[in-house]
C-alpha cells in the first residue's frame, strides 16, 4: 500500500529478511499441501479428477511463485530498509500476546470474564486509566455484548463457571 | 424491462416495511462506525454482525447488512477528511485534497462533497445493477460448468492483471486461498483431504474466519506500529455550506460522470474500489485545468476519488447477485451470508428469489439516500468516536472479533485461527500480498474446483472444452489477457520507445 518513508533512527529487522521468510514459509505451505495431494491421489480415478488434483497443481503454483519471488529478492541489493523497528514490533507483541492467552482462556472461563479481563488489561497497561474507569468499561463492554447476543438477537456465546454461577 | 420496474416498486414495498427501514438505520449507523474506526472495515465489519442476522429473514438480513457496507463506505471519508487517516483502503486518495480542505477551514465543503458525490456514484451504480443485472442473470442460466470456469478464471485473471501488487505475489496469495479453501471434505469425492489427521480440519477453513482475522486483527496490528494518535480539526456541518456546496457541485459534471464509468468498470472486475478512486484522482488531476493545484484542496480531489469508490464498491454486487461471483471481499462476505441463510447465489436468485434480489436492489437506493442524509446530519458524532483513546478500542475491536469469528461455527478453535491469520496477515500486508484475492479464493475455491472438474469429467481430461464454443473461448482468452497483462504492457511500451527513438 503506501510506502510510508521510515524516518527512524532505530534498528530492527530489514525488511529484506521478513520478506525472504514470509517466501519462505509460503513455500513450506505449499509443500504440505503438495505431499498432502500426492497422498489422496493426483491423478485421473473412476469419478474423474481424484481429491488430490485440483490442491496439487494450486500448491505448485504458490510454489512456482514463491521462487520467483525469492529470487527477485535475493537478486536485488539489500537496502537497508526496514520491516519495522524494535520499538515498533514491541507494541505489536504487546498486542499479539494479550490477544493469544485471551483466546487460549475463552474455552475455559468464557467469553464475557475474559474479555473483561483483556479489556482491563490494555486500559490499565497501555492506557495507564484510573482502576474506577477500567473496571467501569471492562464490566460494561462484557454486559453490554451479553443483553445483546445472547438476549437480543438470541445467539449463544461460549461461557464459564461465572455465568453457571448466575444462573445461565 | 416494464416487469423489472414492476419488481423493483415491489422490492420497495418490502424495504419499506418499518422493520425493515429501523433494520437499515441500524446497519448504516453500525456501518459508519465501522467505517470510522480502524481496524474494522466494510469487510470485517459485515463479517463480525453476520451471526445477528441468523435469525431474520434472508431479506432482512441483506437490507442490514448491505446497509452496514455502504455506511463503511461513507465513514471511511469522515476520517480522510478530519484527521487524515483513511479509515478504509479507498479513501487514501480522498485524504490527497480533503485534509488540505480542512486544514485552510473548508472541512464542511470537503465533508459536503464527498458525501455528495459517494451517492452520486453509487446511485449510477444501483441504477445500473437495476438495467444490467436481470439480463446478465438471465444470460448466465445458459451457462454449463466450463462456461461458469471460465467466469471464474476471468475473474481471478483480472486480480493478477489490474492490482499494483507485483504479479507473482498476488499468484502466490490466490492460489494459497485456493489451498487452504481444499482443506477438508471434497465436495467431489466425498474424501478427506489436506487434515493430516487434525479433527479441527474436517470442514476446512471458513473464509469468514480468514477475513476477520486477515483484516480485523491484521488491521489493529498495523495500527498498534504506527503507534496512532488521532489529532484532527473540530467540524460541524451548517445547512448553509451544505447548500452552497451542493450548488457549485453541478460545475463539475464532467468529473463526476467519468469517475462513475471507471468506478462502475473497476467495481465488476474485481479490482474493486481503492485501484477506483486511485486511478480516477490520478486521470482527473491529468485532465483538469486545475490539475496542477491538486494535492493542496481543491474540491475536484475530493469528488473523483469518492464517486469512483463508491461506484466500485456498488457495481461490485452486480456479478455477486446476478453470477454468484463477488467483485469484492466484501461482496464475498454478503454472498457468505446467502450461504447460511439458505439461499443458492447466481442467476437463479432472480427467478426463484424475487423478493429478495429486488428487495437487495431497493435497498441499495433507499440505503444510499438514508446514509447520505444521516452522515451529513450526524458528522461530529462519528467523529467523536474517534477520539475514544486507541487504549480503550483496540481491545473491544478484538472482543468483537473474537465474537464474530466464535460465532460462524459455535467453535473456539475459530477463534485461535483468527489469530493466527491476523498475524498472517501482518506480515503478508507489510510485504505487499494482496488479501483481497486470498479471501475470495477461500470463499470461491470449492465451486470453481467443482466447475473444473465437472468440465475435465466431461471432456475426459481434454483442456480444448474451455475452448470449444464461441463464448467460452471468449471468457478465457479474456481472463489470458487479463493474466498476462503486465507482460503485454511492458512489451507495448518497449515497443512504442523503441518505434520513437529513431524519429527523436
Amino acid at each position: 500500500m503506501n510506502q510510508t518513508i521510515k524516518e527512524s533512527g532505530g534498528t530492527g529487522p530489514s525488511h529484506r529478511n521478513v520478506e525472504i521468510g514470509v517466501a519462505a514459509f509460503m513455500a513450506l505451505l505449499a509443500f504440505i499441501g503438495i505431499y498432502g495431494s500426492i497422498k489422496v491421489g493426483i491423478g485421473w480415478g473412476a469419478e474423474g479428477p481424484l481429491a488430490g488434483f485440483f490442491p496439487f497443481y494450486v500448491s505448485l503454483a504458490v510454489l512456482i511463485s514463491c521462487a520467483v519471488n525469492l529470487t527477485k529478492i535475493i537478486k536485488s541489493p539489500a537496502d537497508g530498509e526496514l520491516f519495522a523497528d524494535w520499538g515498533q514490533l514491541r507494541q505489536v507483541t504487546s498486542v499479539v500476546i494479550p490477544t493469544a492467552i485471551y483466546v487460549a482462556l475463552i474455552p475455559y472461563i468464557g467469553i464475557y470474564v475474559s474479555s473483561a479481563l483483556l479489556i482491563a488489561l490494555f486500559m490499565k497497561w497501555l492506557g495507564k486509566y484510573s482502576w474506577v474507569v477500567v473496571i467501569g468499561i471492562s464490566v460494561l463492554v462484557p454486559v453490554l455484548t451479553f443483553l445483546m447476543f445472547e438476549m437480543w438477537f438470541l445467539v449463544p456465546l461460549p461461557k464459564g463457571p461465572l455465568e453457571v454461577m448466575l444462573g445461565y | 424491462m416494464l416487469e423489472n420496474i414492476g419488481n423493483l416498486f415491489h422490492g420497495f414495498a418490502v424495504v419499506a416495511q418499518p422493520f425493515n427501514l429501523l433494520l437499515m438505520v441500524v446497519g448504516i449507523v453500525l456501518g459508519v462506525i465501522v467505517g470510522v474506526l480502524p481496524g474494522l472495515g466494510g469487510a470485517n465489519g459485515v463479517a463480525i454482525l453476520l451471526p445477528l442476522t441468523f435469525s431474520m429473514s434472508p431479506t432482512s438480513a441483506i437490507i442490514m447488512l448491505s446497509c452496514i457496507y455502504w455506511g463503511a463506505l461513507f465513514g471511511g471519508a469522515i476520517t480522510s477528511i478530519l484527521f487524515n487517516i483513511p479509515g478504509e483502503p479507498w479513501s487514501v486518495a480522498t485524504t490527497f485534497d480533503g485534509y488540505p480542505m480542512a486544514q485552510q477551514g473548508r472541512a464542511g465543503e470537503a465533508l459536503t462533497a464527498a458525501f455528495t458525490s459517494s451517492f452520486v456514484g453509487a446511485l449510477f451504480a444501483v441504477i445500473m445493477i437495476t438495467l444490467v443485472a436481470p439480463l446478465v442473470a438471465s444470460f448466465a442460466l445458459r451457462f454449463g460448468p466450463a462456461e461458469i470456469f471460465s467466469v471464474y478464471f476471468l475473474a481471478f485473471c483480472s486480480f493478477v492483471g489490474l492490482s499494483k501488487e507485483p504479479p507473482f505475489k498476488t499468484v502466490a496469495s490466490m492460489m494459497l486461498g485456493f489451498g487452504l479453501g481444499a482443506v477438508g471434505l471434497d465436495q467431489v469425492t466425498g474424501q478427506l483431504r489436506l487434515t493430516f489427521g487434525a479433527e479441527q480440519l474436517l470442514n476446512g477453513f471458513d473464509f469468514l474466519i480468514a477475513v476477520i482475522g486477515l483484516f480485523g486483527i491484521g488491521e489493529i496490528l498495523l495500527t498498534m506500529e504506527e503507534g496512532l494518535s488521532f489529532r484532527g480539526t473540530v467540524t460541524k456541518l451548517n445547512p448553509t455550506v451544505v447548500f452552497k456546496t451542493w450548488a457549485e457541485l453541478p460545475r463539475y459534471w464532467m468529473v463526476s460522470l467519468r469517475s462513475c464509468l471507471i468506478g462502475v468498470w473497476m467495481g465488476i472486475s474485481p479490482a474493486g474500489a481503492t485501484p477506483a478512486s486511485f486511478m480516477s484522482y490520478g486521470i482527473a488531476k491529468r485532465i483538469s485545468k486545475n490539475g496542477h493545484k491538486f494535492g493542496t484542496g481543491q474540491i475536484e480531489g475530493v469528488i473523483a476519488p469518492e464517486t469512483a469508490a463508491h461506484a466500485a464498491g456498488t457495481a461490485a454486487l452486480l456479478p455477486m447477485i446476478s453470477l454468484g461471483v463477488p467483485g469484492s471481499p466484501t461482496a464475498a462476505v454478503l454472498l457468505g451470508g446467502l450461504l447460511i441463510w439458505g439461499l443458492q447465489p447466481g442467476p437463479l436468485l432472480f427467478t426463484e428469489q424475487k423478493d429478495f434480489v429486488w428487495g437487495l436492489i431497493a435497498s441499495m437506493y433507499m440505503g444510499n439516500l438514508m446514509g447520505l442524509l444521516i452522515v451529513l446530519t450526524c458528522v461530529p458524532l462519528f467523529a467523536a468516536i474517534l477520539r475514544i483513546p486507541f487504549s480503550v478500542i483496540a481491545p473491544v475491536i478484538l472482543v468483537l472479533c473474537a465474537i464474530g469469528a466464535y460465532t460462524v461455527h459455535n467453535n473456539t478453535f475459530d477463534v485461535v485461527m483468527m489469530l493466527v491469520f491476523g498475524v498472517a496477515g501482518y506480515f503478508l500486508k507489510k510485504c505487499d500480498y494482496p488479501l483481497a484475492p486470498l479471501v475470495l479464493a477461500i470463499v470461491l475455491g470449492d465451486k470453481a474446483e467443482e466447475a473444473f472438474r465437472q468440465s475435465l469429467l466431461a471432456s475426459q481430461g481434454g483442456l480444448g472444452v474451455f475452448w470449444s464454443n464461441g463464448l467460452v473461448s471468449t471468457i478465457m482468452t479474456l481472463g489470458l489477457i487479463a493474466l498476462f497483462w503486465p507482460i503485454i504492457q511492458a512489451g507495448w511500451t518497449r515497443l512504442r520507445s523503441g518505434k520513437l527513438r529513431p524519429a527523436q
